[in-house]
């Protein structure tokens, strides 16, 4: 059994496909990238993961559970964290406590204790703030702990929000264009933190992507869709050799 | 000015940064426990009123400032506490019991008002809860062998221990400020733990905050029932400065002025509400000052420049008859809210923060430094 399968998942708005019984598994330990053209439909299997939208048929495992029908507050319980495309932070707060709340699903406790701050709150509290400080160092982001999101520039923005991802401690990450509207350094060490992710904290990755460079470095396997369909399933080199992915890029 | 340095988790969890923080708020306790032997009955039963609001403030900055869910039903939550106190204690349910029982009875009914806001936003929260704030003014005014109807109910003074604590007694203040002090407290350590921080997640947005494991409908549900609780005690100690209640006291413009309360206190920290308060309960004695005496300086300098015994009394009754047009406090209110969320978004605590930067920067402080913020929450009132 795939420690993630989706089966026949569809998505349909109306007469468009978005996504048209689209089925693929991930390994636990491996970074799998979806790629495809504007359209294609990639985000919006990660919406349907992420229970953003509800599939219009098929079904979603993970660690062979049947994760369809699960609220969309109890993916992130399950340990499927993820980040957006457009990137969705809470820009008037301060970036530890974003991170913070990447912690909420292991938040245990009660709001009459919450209320009284009880030294069982406090400790809690220790407990979350190591985890993130981990995070921080990790990402590097020591100079920005206090800062507001609103201020910050867009670079930033976006590895606080893989941290934030990151501070659930999921077992399988989504990521959204990790690397669009970042400069080459940029785009560099995310691929390295990519990597990382995977070697040191034992994260599965399931990303978009468009930057191809990025995809061939990390990936372990390659998806290509195209009109919600999917087109090619490899190796990064077996894919983008495939005839029907070149046609969908440079047209036939 | 002051550089802090962290050696320890604990010195982001603790409500005082430094030790300058311990010694202003003593100062301030110290003034504030003097203060009911030292100031008039008459500025001792403003700053009642101060706590009051300020309480009813707090709560609504948890629902509107933090979970970002508006509001402008809260004067049907403070009446729902005002009427279960004077309802309870007609059937001699002591002080303590009945202050409980306030706070829950509004607190419960505050989750139910947030179910159905769940499905709603903005605007349309307003709407739905301004028709929450109708529905529970009529039902006071109908449900007459309860609320006893427009006649209002009488309500005793707080019987505490077997001592009677007088509305205008030092200990009646001193109810209303502990009640205040454990409110803000309460707050504050709700702010800094999980459940503070999934208000302000989903405040600033509602996608990501679910991606993250919050269940957004029950902490809506939970803000609302917080917020509302918290009114609920409010009103008790309302019902009881005021010593009587009627279904007219808590109209729209009660809900009104506790939006002011958070509008130009700032909605970004529980100091708004408090500052607000004191703004709002000023602001009313300085509108009666205005209205008595206007007409007359206004007549006053027209005399001095030349005007006729005559032409003055005439405009001294114009503007007299101005002063005393109805829905003139309205209008002002009206004002004022327009005028801060213009140019002062952040309120007077905002606008404090700006002060105290000055002169700690002094002299190099640059008008520029706040000039990205005010652009960002000005590009933000179209959303």
């Amino acid at each position: 059994m795939s420690y993630f399968r989706a089966e026949n998942l569809s998505l349909h708005f109306g007469g468009l496909k978005a996504v048209d019984a689209v089925s693929f598994a991930v390994e636990r330990g491996e970074i799998l990238s979806i790629i495809g053209p504007n359209g294609a439909g990639k985000s919006s299997i990660f919406n349907l993961i992420s229970r953003i939208y509800r599939p219009t048929s098929g079904r979603i495992f993970f660690e062979d559970q049947d994760i369809t029908e699960q609220p969309p507050y109890d993916i992130a319980r399950l340990g499927i964290a993820r980040t957006f495309q457009n990137i969705e932070l809470f820009e008037n707060a301060t970036v530890l406590s974003n991170l913070l709340v990447g912690r909420h699903r292991h938040s245990t406790t009660q709001l009459w204790q919450e209320l009284l701050f009880l030294p069982s709150v406090r400790a809690n509290e220790k407990v979350h703030r190591r985890r993130v400080e981990q995070v921080i160092e990790f990402l590097d982001l020591e100079p920005y702990r206090d800062k507001l999101i609103s201020g910050l520039p867009y670079g930033v923005r976006k590895v606080i929000e893989l941290a934030r991802a990151l501070c659930s401690e999921p077992k399988l990450i989504l990521l959204d264009e990790p690397s669009s509207g970042l400069n080459v350094e940029e785009t560099d060490d995310m691929s390295f933190w990519i990597r990382d992710m995977k070697s040191e904290l034992g994260v599965t990755v399931l990303m978009v992507e468009h930057d191809m460079s990025l995809v061939n470095r990390v990936s372990d396997r390659v998806i290509a869709l195209n009109y919600g369909r999917v087109l090619a399933m490899g190796s990064p080199a077996e894919v983008q050799r495939h005839p029907d992915v070149v046609a969908a890029y440079l047209g036939a | 000015m002051r550089f802090l340095f962290k050696t320890d988790y604990e010195d982001d969890i603790r409500l005082f940064p430094h030790s300058g923080y311990i010694v202003s708020y003593g100062l301030l306790l110290a003034v504030l426990l003097i203060a009911p032997y030292v100031l008039s009955s008459y500025l001792m039963s403003q700053l009642v009123f101060v706590c009051i609001y300020a309480t009813v403030g707090v709560a609504l900055l948890i629902l509107t400032g933090f979970t970002g869910q508006a509001s402008l039903g809260h004067a049907a939550f403070l009446a729902i506490g005002a009427y279960t106190a004077a309802y309870l204690q007609k059937y001699n349910v002591p002080f303590p019991v009945y202050f409980l029982a306030a706070g829950a009875l509004t607190g419960l009914i505050g989750a139910l008002v947030g179910f159905p806001a769940l499905r709603l936003q903005g605007i349309y929260l307003v709407i739905a809860t301004i028709s929450f704030a109708f529905i529970v003014e009529e039902i006071l005014a109908r449900w007459e062998s309860v609320t006893n109807g427009n006649e209002g109910m009488r309500v005793k003074a707080v019987s505490l221990l077997g001592v009677t604590v007088s509305r205008d007694s030092p200990t009646f203040y001193f109810i209303c400020l502990a009640v205040l002090v454990l409110t803000i407290v309460g707050t504050l350590n709700l702010l800094r733990s999980p459940t503070g921080r999934a208000f302000v997640a989903i405040r600033d947005s509602e996608t990501a905050a679910r991606s993250m494991g919050i269940n957004v409908a029950l902490y809506k549900v939970k803000s609302f029932a917080i917020s509302a609780a918290i009114t609920g005690f409010a009103g008790v100690l309302f019902a009881h400065k005021l010593s009587f209640i009627s279904p007219e006291m808590f109209t729209l413009q009660l809900s009104i002025e506790f939006i002011i309360v958070i509008l130009i206190g700032g909605t970004f920290s529980l100091h708004g509400a408090v500052l607000g308060a004191i703004f709002i309960v000023m602001i009313d004695p300085f509108l009666t000052y205005l209205k008595d005496d206007m007409p007359g300086i206004i007549a006053g300098v027209a005399a001095t420049f030349g005007a006729g015994s005559a032409t003055a009394g005439n405009i001294q009754s114009k503007v007299a008859a101005f002063a005393s047009l109805n829905g003139l406090k309205g209008a002002i209110y009206g004002i004022i809210i327009m005028l801060f969320v213009l140019f002062e978004p952040l309120g007077i605590y905002g606008r404090w923060l700006k002060i105290k930067l000055f002169f700690q920067l002094f002299p190099l402080y640059k008008r520029a430094t706040f000039k990205r913020q005010k652009i960002y929450v000005k590009s933000e009132r179209n959303r």
